[in-house]
């Protein structure tokens, strides 16, 4: 039942349509950063009140919501939130990545491809990819303008300089459709290539910041790098100890106090997907509830 | 007439005003300057010289008169067209090197943005012209992953001068590149920034407070009082015959600006 002391989704129409509006906008120019009034909502900041927003402004009675983060769906995180919207706005969940029409996320996108008929609402914690480098948002904005981004490359540079490497792993900036600088909110880096020309919407919200930014299906999305140290989606060498996935992103688990450890999918939907399926990885049997 | 005066002037400014509200930042300002010629700007603190050198590099707008860089007139451009040639064509030296630098970044990045920012892609060619740059500023080539921060003043106006240069401006706007720094880091400073000027065949305009500096780099010279410009020419000409009376006390050794 919807708590009838709410607004559909929590927050009223007047400021649902504001929050539509800037995601028009957004949509409109992909990789622009669009201010918007943020609401306080029952919820601190650091639990991801810009994509609720954003969400909420997205909902329909119709919708099938799920929510993840670091790519579980049965985090506090993710419970919370997914409790948020059941009872505020009496939609139908799931844990399953292909039965959802919106899925909010927190660290992750799902290893399923999306489709057309899904969105996916990130929640960004820190929206302005030059912020550690230029503290003037005068600056920063004209930089935006511009497409003036040699000092996104000079972050790059420093991470080779002081590791060999690029060593960025999370939030690893993108090029949208060759103008704007982008990031992506703290995606491991092996999920960028997923951005790119991705069928699904994909909406951002940043509630402290107060913005909104959107790639439309379809957008070139592009990870910046240099010629002689190119991008590298990368992840754990190893494969799934539970499912035996090679290609999917992992999490490091300790499992006892012995040092033990093992490699299982971040993506617990995926991952319980290719078991049921027959699927089994090195320490797959008889380990069930290991996450 | 000079070989000079024979070519095409690279940057010409006319009837230059900038106000700031009903007092005069600078004002009735006309020169021209030629390639590879540098020009001093002196005069008594309060004159305009930080204006007027605002005005030219772009940081700030005038209320009249003209500017053209290369045949091209500068105040019409477009902000991307005018911020696009501002860093590739010219470069700015401020006194302060903390106003020029990156100071949370190494000293190889500092030198890099410029690079990178025209769209240098290359890691392994930006770190080697960096290398590169930080010799001819001599500063060790250890220091390339060091933080200005940890520099002292004057290698940190070296720096400057390397992130700077390293994209082969053609046009160098200094204001009190020795300021601030003890007299022997100086005129180590001084003949530094001579000898890129004239080997790499630089223009450049050059605001300073101290005598010493317009005679060691500036071929011509103009002194400001009052937001005006009361007496130019060559430098050697005015310091050794000034006409003006103003410039008279400022060559005398009893008024020390
Ligand atoms: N932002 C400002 N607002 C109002 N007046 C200003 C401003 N900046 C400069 N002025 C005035 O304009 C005149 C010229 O100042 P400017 O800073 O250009 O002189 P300067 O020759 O660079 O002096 P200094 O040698 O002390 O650096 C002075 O009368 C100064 O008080
Ligand atoms: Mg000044």
């Amino acid at each position: 039942m919807t708590d009838q002391a709410y607004n559909f989704a929590y927050l009223d129409e007047d400021t649902k349509r504001m929050i539509r509006r800037a995601i028009l906008k957004g949509v409109a120019i992909p990789g622009y950063q669009v201010p918007f009034a943020s609401r306080e909502m029952p919820m601190p900041y650091g639990w991801g009140t810009g994509g609720v927003q954003v969400t909420a402004a997205c909902l329909t009675p119709e919708d099938t919501l799920k929510v993840i983060d670091q790519g579980a769906d049965d985090t506090t995180n993710a419970v919370s939130i997914r409790r948020f919207f059941q009872r505020t706005a009496d939609v139908a969940v799931t844990e399953h990545t292909r039965d959802a029409t919106l899925i909010q996320t927190r660290h992750r996108i799902p290893e399923e491809p999306l489709t057309e008929d899904q969105i996916m609402v990130f929640q960004v914690p820190i929206p302005e990819p030059l912020r550690f480098l230029e503290p003037r948002e005068t600056e920063t904005r004209k930089m935006h303008e511009l497409s003036d981004y040699g000092l996104m490359h000079v972050k790059l540079y420093e991470d080779i300089a002081k590791n060999g490497h690029i060593a960025t792993a999370y939030d690893y900036p993108v090029m949208v459709e060759e103008h704007y600088v982008m990031s992506p909110s703290p995606i491991p880096r092996f999920d960028n290539p997923k951005l790119d020309r991705s069928p699904a919407l994909m909406l951002f919200g940043a509630g402290r910041e107060q913005r909104i930014y959107a790639l439309p299906p379809y957008t070139k999305v592009r990870s910046l790098d240099f010629e002689d140290h190119p991008f590298e989606a990368s992840k754990a060498d190893h494969a799934c100890d539970l499912c035996g996935a090679e290609d999917s992103y992992l999490d490091e688990v300790i499992v006892d106090d012995a040092g033990g450890r093992m490699f299982v999918c971040s993506d617990t939907d995926h991952c319980a997907g290719r078991r049921a399926a027959g699927h089994v990885g090195r320490l797959g049997a008889g380990t069930e509830d290991v996450k | 007439m000079t070989d000079l005066q024979m070519t095409r002037p690279l940057f010409s400014v006319r009837d230059l005003e900038k106000r700031y509200g009903a007092r005069i930042g600078c004002t009735g300002v006309s020169f021209d300057l030629y390639p590879g010629e540098v020009m001093g700007i002196v005069g008594e603190s309060g004159s305009g010289k930080s204006t007027l050198l605002g005005c030219l590099a772009g940081h700030m707008a005038p209320d009249a008169g003209t500017i053209a860089y290369d045949g091209r007139d500068v105040l019409a451009m477009s902000e991307p067209e005018r911020r696009r040639m501002a860093r590739t064509d010219w470069a700015f030296v401020h006194q302060n090197p903390r106003d020029g630098l990156r100071l949370s970044v190494s000293a190889g990045g500092n030198v890099g943005e410029r690079l990178m920012a025209v769209g240098g892609r290359n890691y392994g060619k930006i770190r080697d012209t960096a290398t590169d740059w930080l010799g001819r500023v001599e500063i060790a080539a250890d220091r390339i992953d060091d933080r200005p921060s940890a520099f002292s003043g004057g290698m940190q106006q070296r720096l400057q001068i390397a992130r700077n240069l390293v994209t082969g401006p053609r046009l160098v706007f200094m204001d009190e590149p020795t300021g601030g720094l003890d007299v022997s880091v100086q005129a180590r400073l001084l003949d530094l920034i001579r000898g890129l000027v004239r080997r790499m065949g630089l223009s450049a305009i050059v605001v300073t407070h101290d005598l010493a500096v317009v005679r060691l780099l500036a071929d011509r010279l103009m002194v400001m009082k009052g937001g005006r410009v009361i007496e130019a020419g060559l430098t050697d000409q005015v310091l050794d015959d000034p006409q003006h009376a103003y410039t008279q006390l400022l060559v005398s050794s009893v008024l020390q600006v």
